[in-house]
């Protein structure tokens, strides 16, 4: 018997609805590792896969935005919770993009950390953000926030901190989320959403493209059924166009402004995509 | 006294054949202004249908005001298909339109009712003023291979119906072969159908591509046959601006452009035609757009 074994090679697809479609349009594209040899191939997602994500982002919306804030930081927890059992794996990809063995594991601690980090928001961004308001009548005044709705992502360079600090604030809250992953380094996003597809979220809650930004943003942000955008990777050009077209339909829009990932985040991120309900109820009724 | 009735001696339809010819149709790509052309002819097709036990009388108003302004510049849908007892309701709110009012009769959908039921079923949504009644055969009765008495209770109804067309309803989920699809086709016209419609939307599977294409041969060979053109009504289960265009391919490929038209080919939707207009908006904006912008059903 040969001791030779032949070499199963994992095939990169795209991640949308809790399934692993290939691209509809057949296409992919070529990934370097850091030396510039080949690395793999990923599929090159079209504006069809793009509609394809927005559907499913917008039929899991109710359920995700529904359930418990408690509930949804458990299930964040949960992918942390697989996120470690992987740490090995995201090592390895991290450093086939050129990183050191040093900067690679740092690098996926702080992602899990991260994501833990906002999973643990879940119940108390209510507390934070909302408000008791005094009012001058005899009612009470109250100010809690909501999920936008589907939250378009053009994910950071950064492999895997990155996109992680874009996606967990965008699906914390109870918004359901389409993500252009990185273009040069895809690989860990498709490995992330595997560890999505196996810890209890919702398919479609958070769906995956992999493929080239200029060709997808612009459809990301013209969609009229997506409700926020965040424009993390999109370069100087690609955001005016991204921004003219969000225009349509008043999209939030979240410019990019920081790039150091290692940085602590605050709320800002988790704060662009709730918006503010207001009730006033009678008191003494 | 209704002749005794024999059916022709039909060929068997060959199943791998028609499933193999449908899906080879299906892939028929279909772009920009053809594509424009097909969501506005489809649109014109749509039997904007609801069959609810909750329908209000509100309901069906509201679904009236959508057939004849479904918005934009899209143009109408060729009929609203309703419950016996809304056509009232219905006739009033389309008045002016030119929309045809098409309401189930017979018991619809299990079609389990003595004739004489049936025949009152008839006769009141046609003195309500509907102008198309959609009914159903006795499934049971012809899977038990008493034809004679399928064809009677067709015959019976469609003198019923006077003016109005006559739309009969195979419910080919529960015929189980492409055989009795072909052999109940020719039953309905034979009995004087004016339309044959795939399903009543409530047993799944409901319309299929092959089924309808089984059943646009049919109404094909009828005319070449006996001269007398039939039409043809695609029910249930279709959703999408593309399921819609492949019926419309299959029409053409099948039974022929003369078949192309409102007057001879029908799509019994609901949820349809949002899709249809999403899918208009999206060709004249160039941006995808979203259910917030089509009205609900």
């Amino acid at each position: 018997m040969s001791t030779e074994r032949l070499t199963v090679r994992k095939t990169y697809k795209l991640y949308i609805g809790g399934a692993f479609p290939r691209s509809e349009s057949g296409r992919s594209y070529v990934i370097n590792d850091g030396q510039g040899g080949f690395l793999a191939n990923a599929s090159r997602a079209s504006r069809k896969d793009v509609r394809d994500g927005v559907t499913a982002a917008r039929k899991a919306f109710p359920g995700w935005s529904a359930r418990t804030p408690y509930n949804r930081g458990q299930i964040l927890y949960r992918v942390a919770e697989m996120l470690e059992g992987r740490r090995a794996q995201f090592v390895a990809e991290l450093r086939d993009t050129g990183l050191g063995k040093n900067a690679a594991t740092e690098e996926v601690d702080e992602a899990i950390d991260r994501w833990v980090w906002y999973a643990g928001w879940a119940d108390k961004l209510a507390a934070v953000l909302g408000s008791a308001n005094p009012v001058a009548g005899p009612f009470f005044n109250l100010s809690t926030p909501e999920p936008t709705g589907v939250v378009g992502v053009i994910a950071p360079d950064s492999p895997l901190l990155g996109l992680v600090s874009v996606i967990a604030p965008a699906i914390i809250s109870g918004n359901t989320c389409v993500v252009v992953a990185s273009e040069p380094a895809p690989l860990p996003a498709i490995t992330l959403a595997e560890v999505l597809a196996t810890s209890d979220l919702p398919g479609g809650v958070v769906n995956l493209l992999t493929g080239h930004r200029a060709e997808l943003a612009p459809w990301l942000a013209s969609h009229l059924d997506v409700n926020a955008l965040d424009l993390a990777g999109a370069s100087a050009d690609l955001t005016v166009e991204c921004e003219r077209a969000a225009a349509e339909n008043l999209k939030r829009v979240l410019r990019p402004a920081e790039s150091d990932w290692t940085a602590d985040p605050g709320l800002t991120r988790m704060k662009a995509f709730l918006e503010t309900k207001t009730i006033w109820h009678p008191i003494g009724l | 006294m209704v002749p005794t009735f024999t059916l022709p001696q039909l060929p068997g339809v060959d199943q791998v054949g028609a499933e193999e010819r449908a899906a080879r149709l299906a892939t028929r790509s279909i772009k920009t202004t053809a594509k424009a052309q097909a969501i506005d002819l489809a649109i014109t097709m749509v039997d904007l249908t609801t069959l609810e036990g909750a329908d209000t009388p509100g309901k069906v108003r509201a679904l009236c005001a959508k057939a004849a302004h479904p918005g934009g510049d899209a143009p109408r849908v060729a009929a609203v298909c309703v419950y016996p007892d809304l056509v009232a309701t219905a006739v009033r709110a389309l008045h002016g339109t030119g929309i045809g009012v098409a309401s189930v009769a017979t018991a619809f959908p299990s079609g389990r009712a003595p004739l004489e039921a049936k025949l009152i079923d008839t006769r009141l949504a046609v003195e309500d003023g509907a102008t198309e009644i959609d009914m159903v055969i006795d499934r049971g009765a012809f899977l038990s291979g008493d034809l004679q008495k399928v064809y009677d209770e067709i015959v019976a109804i469609k003198s019923e119906c006077r003016q109005a067309h006559l739309k009969v309803i195979l419910e080919t989920g529960e015929l189980v072969t492409y055989d009795n699809v072909r052999k109940a086709s020719w039953l309905a016209m034979l009995a004087g159908a004016d339309f044959i419609k795939t399903s009543t939307g409530k047993v799944s599977p409901a319309a299929t591509l092959p089924v309808t294409l089984v059943m646009l041969e049919a109404v094909r060979d009828f005319r070449a046959e006996q001269g007398r053109q039939v039409g043809v009504k695609a029910a249930g289960g279709i959703r999408t601006a593309k399921d819609a265009i492949r019926y419309l391919v299959l029409v053409n490929e099948t039974a022929g452009p003369d078949w192309l038209t409102p007057q001879w080919f029908r799509l019994g939707a609901s949820s349809l035609l949002n899709d249809l207009l999403m899918q208009r908006q999206k060709l004249s904006t160039g941006a995808y757009s979203g259910p917030d912008y089509v009205t609900l059903d």
